[in-house]
């Protein structure tokens, strides 16, 4: 069933991986998508899925807790602009080794149980941190409110080397601006290196152990290999994935706020796998990519914008057609959102990745049995 | 005292609903072994039953008010009122108890729809996928309910005769200051009925007892020539029941609005758990504990000593739970048990 | 894929590129007023038109709120278009709008769903920023979701007009050079609601406090206290209630046998509605306490929020912005022309939304430019009347508005299904205006980029 794939495939799918991210700002054009907040969430969330993918995809484990360390990685974050230096180097990497801490703690804990009970556990935990978050950790947290950068912050290795200024400072990379494009570029090439990582972590024995929790755990104990060193393993990784998203939704966007943390928000990440094929490679990008889409773009079409996309229709059948798909888009897109998720999950199990395959398996037969994507996807899952 | 025996009864009233909540979920789970997500959701459309119960009762002509012209300002004249008098009154005064009688066959259809269209498709898929499909109906049905009623909460008013506090301080001999509405008494006595009710039928009646033979042993039980099925099926009706139920009487206490089945979801699902999953005396059990821990935890003395501690309590009381005795607290051994 | 506007958010794309690429050598060139040509982000330039951002919660609990707010924008642009009867064009004085755009540009607007989270609404915003190119975005709600677009807006350099907000912190702590408040603050809730609840209840007083557990929940509980214990009112206890909490029985519980006489909710939305109904239902205003009658106050109102409590605000007092029944000329042409385009009267977010984008539009024009730091020194210190509240100041040292402050309670007796709330006290502008350094804030500079 498992066959190591060569190397140099691996390197070449990385490749094209990271053209198609870094040329995101061209291709997304037509789809209105390429303005630096979106691209930035794309490939931030990207890095999100890929982290939870190790988790979820490899093991079958279910965490409904991983907002927490996207939470716990801004706060960290925001914490490191504040008092040191708008440099975002020092930000990330305590960002995600703070998320990596957290995540120890809580994988010890929750990782003592499995199936549901394993899930329900990363919630409760999850859910503490955020309502303490939003309460009684204010002081820390800044509450309701969300931490913000203030021009009066002391910034300490800043002031060593910079002029103080009036305005609130942005963050920097050596002096590049990262709230803009600048911000995209950054995001993208910890998306590539991150994504690089889990192919290795896929291909590797470890990754294979995991992939055998997941098949049957049972066997594993019985054959004298003790399994939770490998889960914790995999809960740290996946946490301080977590934690390096958290971090950079920081960086392009130096506010963060407690309701990052609530369960809605590791839901979120859980649809994002499912929608686009859990223990894929590409899948867990792909839903990211999707459900970021809908959010940002679905939610914001009104009546006026309907009206001119079918304004080609006489005048009854597009005042219809408009009040038809006005149920769907602006205010009604959650409704979009929650009739994809029942079909895909209806139709396609394995996500999009499969239904992807599918076409191709039909469009290509005999072939795609032995090469392409559907195998490769397939073996991964 | 008095404000140890209120929160006592705070609890046991929270509790009647975290009950009857996650009664139907442990139902569902321990019959067809699927986590059902929209469980929340079949709570919130009981509450909309009541609503909706309510606004037919109330369907009225309107009376428009002539200083206002910018545009139409009305009071409503309900028909009822207006055909039968005194006695129309009466029947609007007592819409939620009544929209029982409304609650019952439509969620009793919504469950059966559910399950014969969706939900048995998924008996044989993994949870994630169970919860991920259910989380997507849960959704729906919540964006439906929304687009016809708004996002805005509904007032729902109990009868009359039930508005204000019944002076139990005086008659179990604790003094003036422990009263308690009517209505969250009578919530507390319904759902303590509900709840006998599904015990006994699952215990008492012969089609109870097949239910829980499958529960045990599902293949023994159709190897023995029962449409097992079928059955279960009822069983999942049965738990729409109850949930729609539990919230179409809890409208008076919460003005209901789209959204509040997904605030119970969560708490439901930790019930259920710490009860045990697939017990249903678990559930019940620690849909009260967990009802008067909460209402212990909000006491001013307690948070005094661990502040945000009514925030938490709930999911601590899940972590520990889980960590001690992961089968809950009446799960059976050696089921659902890693 | 011609579905979406291929050239704006290629435009835009180029003009967020250029504008970061440039930010370090933007050398912007002086001139005299009235002949601005300075490079600010989303310029419109030679454009014909110009776009306006609003960004409401569509989803979540103040989805009506803001559904009003979208109802209320749409309005305002058809105003300053020329379209429809004018509405509070034809009021406003001083007003510098002529019903021909802004500056001869035809307004067109984008909007967006903040799903009441900081977080959604900054990438709402940022999207009508960096791909729709607004030049001026406006919205709200909820006050983290407020100061949150604000202190974007300032790192940005794009205008935000606050709808609906009520902490002290919007105009206070967090205030903005490029974010203004029209809506009241909690602190002028306390400071108007004060002397009339000495009036109708009393000074002898003892309250008891129930705040949601975040910041504006505190802000409120702090100017509530405040005035209260300046009239003599006694505070019990003060206790902090989970945002979303549902069933509050176990806070109100403890009420009863606590020696107060008067509980204040400090909840909005939802939660004031539950808490209300249920503090109700556990009879507290039938209660006698310290031979008294025992009374509820909710210091922030809002229709909405009155019609999902439903009989439950019979005689309750609290404050509102502004309110559909009163009868000065500006809030009638108003209340006329919404009602005419809708059938239903205005709730106060959508006067506060209307009124902020007819004062960023007349600001412009008085400016003539849309350059951001002239618009705000035209907004800045502006005095203003005809917009309902009597005459009212745009405050520059805070960028918070001073107008009238209504005192109401719910409509024991309704006549139509709109009349719920009635006005008890329209409480003076100079009663509830304190000084601007009364919180600490620091405005920031005009210029950014």
């Amino acid at each position: 069933m498992m066959i190591t794939r060569s190397p140099r495939h691996d390197m070449m799918m990385i490749g094209v991986f990271a053209l198609v991210v870094l040329t995101m700002p061209i291709w997304l054009a037509p789809f209105g998508a390429a303005y630096p907040d979106l691209l930035q969430k794309f490939v931030i969330f990207g890095i999100m899925a890929v982290g939870y993918n190790i988790l979820f995809g490899l093991t079958g484990y279910l965490s409904f807790g991983h907002a927490a360390f996207l939470g716990v990685g801004s706060y960290s974050a925001v914490w490191m602009f504040k008092l040191f230096t708008m440099n975002v180097i020092p930000a990330v990497i305590i960002g995600t080794l703070m998320a990596g801490v957290f995540a120890v703690v809580i994988g010890y804990v929750c990782l003592r149980r499995s199936g549901i009970y394993f899930s329900i556990l990363t919630l409760a935990l999850a859910q503490m941190c955020y309502n303490l978050a939003y309460s009684v950790l204010t002081p820390i947290t800044n509450g309701e409110t969300g931490l913000q950068i203030r021009p009066t912050d002391p910034r300490i290795i800043d002031a060593m080397f910079l002029e103080p200024t009036e305005r609130v400072p942005t963050t920097t990379l050596f002096g590049i601006d990262m709230t803009g494009y600048g911000g995209f570029y950054f995001c993208a090439v910890a998306l590539i290196i991150t994504f690089f990582i889990s192919v290795r972590i896929f291909r590797s024995p470890f990754g294979l152990k995991l992939r055998a929790i997941k098949s049957n755990q049972n066997r594993l104990n019985y054959t004298g290999i003790n399994t939770r060193p490998y889960l914790l393993i995999a809960f740290v990784i996946s946490g301080m994935y977590a934690g390096l998203a958290g971090s950079l939704l920081a960086v392009t966007d130096p506010l963060a706020g407690a309701e990052r943390m609530q369960w809605t928000a590791s839901g979120e990440i859980v649809l994002m796998t499912i929608l686009g094929g859990a223990g894929t490679l590409f899948g867990p990008i792909l839903g990211a990519w999707i459900i970021k889409y809908f959010e940002n773009i679905f939610s914001a079409f009104n009546d006026g914008r309907l009206h001119e996309i079918f304004s080609f229709l006489p005048d009854t059948l597009e005042s219809i057609a408009v009040g038809i798909s006005a149920q769907f888009v602006g205010e009604g897109w959650h409704l979009t959102l929650g009739l994809m998720f029942m079909l895909i999950v209806i139709f396609l199990p394995g996500g999009l990745i499969e239904g992807f395959n599918r076409i191709v398996a039909r469009l290509r037969p005999g072939q795609a049995r032995r090469r392409a994507p559907a195998v490769e996807e397939k073996e991964a899952s | 005292m008095d404000a140890f025996v209120l929160q006592v009864l705070n609890g046991l009233d929270k509790g009647g609903a975290y009950a009857l909540i996650a009664l139907g979920l442990t139902l569902v789970f321990g019959t067809l072994g699927v986590v059902n997500f929209a469980h929340g959701a079949l709570f919130m459309l009981g509450a909309f039953c009541a609503v909706t119960f309510n606004l037919l009762l109330n369907l009225s002509e309107r009376v428009e008010d002539p200083n206002i012209t910018a545009f139409t300002a009305y009071i409503d004249q309900p028909y009822l009122e207006t055909w039968l008098g005194d006695f129309g009154t009466q029947l609007m005064d007592y819409s939620v108890p009544l929209s029982i009688l409304f609650t019952i066959p439509v969620m009793l259809a919504i469950g059966l729809a559910m399950e014969r269209g969706l939900i048995r498709f998924f008996y044989k898929r993994s949870h994630a996928e169970q919860i991920l499909v259910t989380f997507g109906l849960a959704i729906v049905l919540q964006e439906i309910i929304k687009s016809f009623f708004g996002a805005n909460p509904i007032p729902v008013s109990a009868p009359d005769t039930f508005v204000g506090t019944a002076a139990i301080g005086s008659l179990i001999g604790l003094g003036e200051g422990v009263a308690y509405p009517y209505w969250r008494l009578i919530y507390l006595a319904f759902s303590i009925v509900v709840i006998a009710a599904v015990f006994s039928f699952l215990r008492f009646t012969t089609y109870g007892m097949v239910v829980r033979a499958g529960m045990a042993d599902r293949e023994t039980v159709g190897l023995l020539g029962i449409n097992i099925q079928r059955r279960f099926t009822v069983v999942f009706g049965l738990a729409a029941i109850v949930a729609g139920l539990a919230g179409a009487l809890y409208t008076p206490i919460l003005p209901p609005d789209y959204h509040m089945g997904m605030d119970f979801l969560v708490l439901s699902f930790v019930v259920v758990v710490v009860g045990g999953m697939g017990s249903l005396g678990g559930a019940v059990a620690a849909g009260f504990l967990l009802g008067i821990l909460q209402s212990f935890a909000s006491m001013n003395e307690v948070k005094d000593l661990f502040p945000g501690i009514d925030q938490i309590i709930i999911y601590l009381v899940a972590v520990v739970v889980l960590l001690l005795r992961p089968r809950g607290l009446m799960g059976r051994k050696g089921v659902m048990e890693t | 894929m011609s579905l979406f506007k291929k050239e704006i958010s290629r435009r835009s794309a180029l003009k967020g590129a250029s504008a970061f690429a440039g930010s370090a050598i933007a050398a912007p060139l002086v001139f005299s007023k009235g002949a601005w040509a300075q490079e600010f982000l989303n310029d419109p330039g030679d454009s014909p038109t110009v776009t306006l951002g609003f960004n409401v919660p569509q989803t979540g609990a103040y989805a009506d709120e803001g559904a009003d707010e979208l109802r209320a924008y749409e309005l305002a642009v058809k105003h300053i278009n020329g379209e429809g009867d004018g509405g509070m064009i034809n009021t406003m004085t001083p007003t510098s709008l002529g019903g021909n755009g802004l500056l001869g540009k035809r307004v067109e607007y984008v909007t967006g769903d903040t799903q009441t989270s900081a977080d959604e609404a900054r990438s709402s915003a940022r999207r009508m920023i960096e791909r729709d190119g607004v030049i001026m975005f406006s919205g709200g709600s909820s006050s983290s979701v407020a100061i949150a677009q604000q202190s974007l807006a300032q790192d940005m350099g794009v205008i935000f007009m606050n709808g609906l907000t009520h902490s002290n912190d919007t105009t206070g702590k967090d205030r903005r050079r490029y974010g203004f408040r029209h809506f009241f603050n909690a602190y002028m809730s306390g400071l108007a609601l004060g002397p009339v609840l000495a009036d109708q209840i009393g000074t002898e007083r003892r309250a008891y406090h129930l705040t949601a557990d975040y910041t504006w929940g505190w802000t409120q509980e702090e100017s509530i206290v405040n005035t209260t214990e300046g009239l003599g009112w006694e505070t019990v206890e003060t206790v902090r209630t989970p945002l979303g909490a549902g069933d509050f029985s176990q806070y109100i519980t403890p009420v009863l046998n606590s020696g107060a006489d008067v509980l204040v909710l400090n909840h909005y939305g939802r939660d004031m509605v539950n808490s209300l109904t249920q503090a109700v239902q556990f009879g507290l205003r039938d209660r006698e306490a310290n031979g008294q009658n025992f009374e509820v106050v909710v210091p922030l109102y809002s229709r909405l929020m009155a019609q999902g409590a439903g009989e439950n605000i019979a005689g309750i007092l609290g404050t509102t912005n502004w309110h559909w029944t009163l009868s000065d000329p500006g809030s009638q042409a108003f209340v006329a022309s919404f009602g005419q385009e809708y059938g239903f009267p205005p709730s106060q977010a959508a006067h506060t939304c209307y009124c902020q984008a007819l004062l960023y539009a007349n600001a412009v024009e008085m400016a003539g430019t849309f350059y951001p730091p002239e618009v705000i020194r035209a907004l800045e210190d502006f005095e203003f009347d005809g917009m309902g509240n009597g005459p009212t100041l745009y405050r520059g040292g805070d960028h918070q508005c001073f107008k009238d402050v209504l005192v109401v309670q719910g409509n024991p007796d309704p006549t139509s299904q709109f009349d719920l709330l009635q006005v008890v006290q329209e409480v003076p502008r100079e009663q509830v205006t304190y000084p601007v350094d009364f919180f600490e804030g620091e405005l920031g500079p005009y210029e950014v980029s």
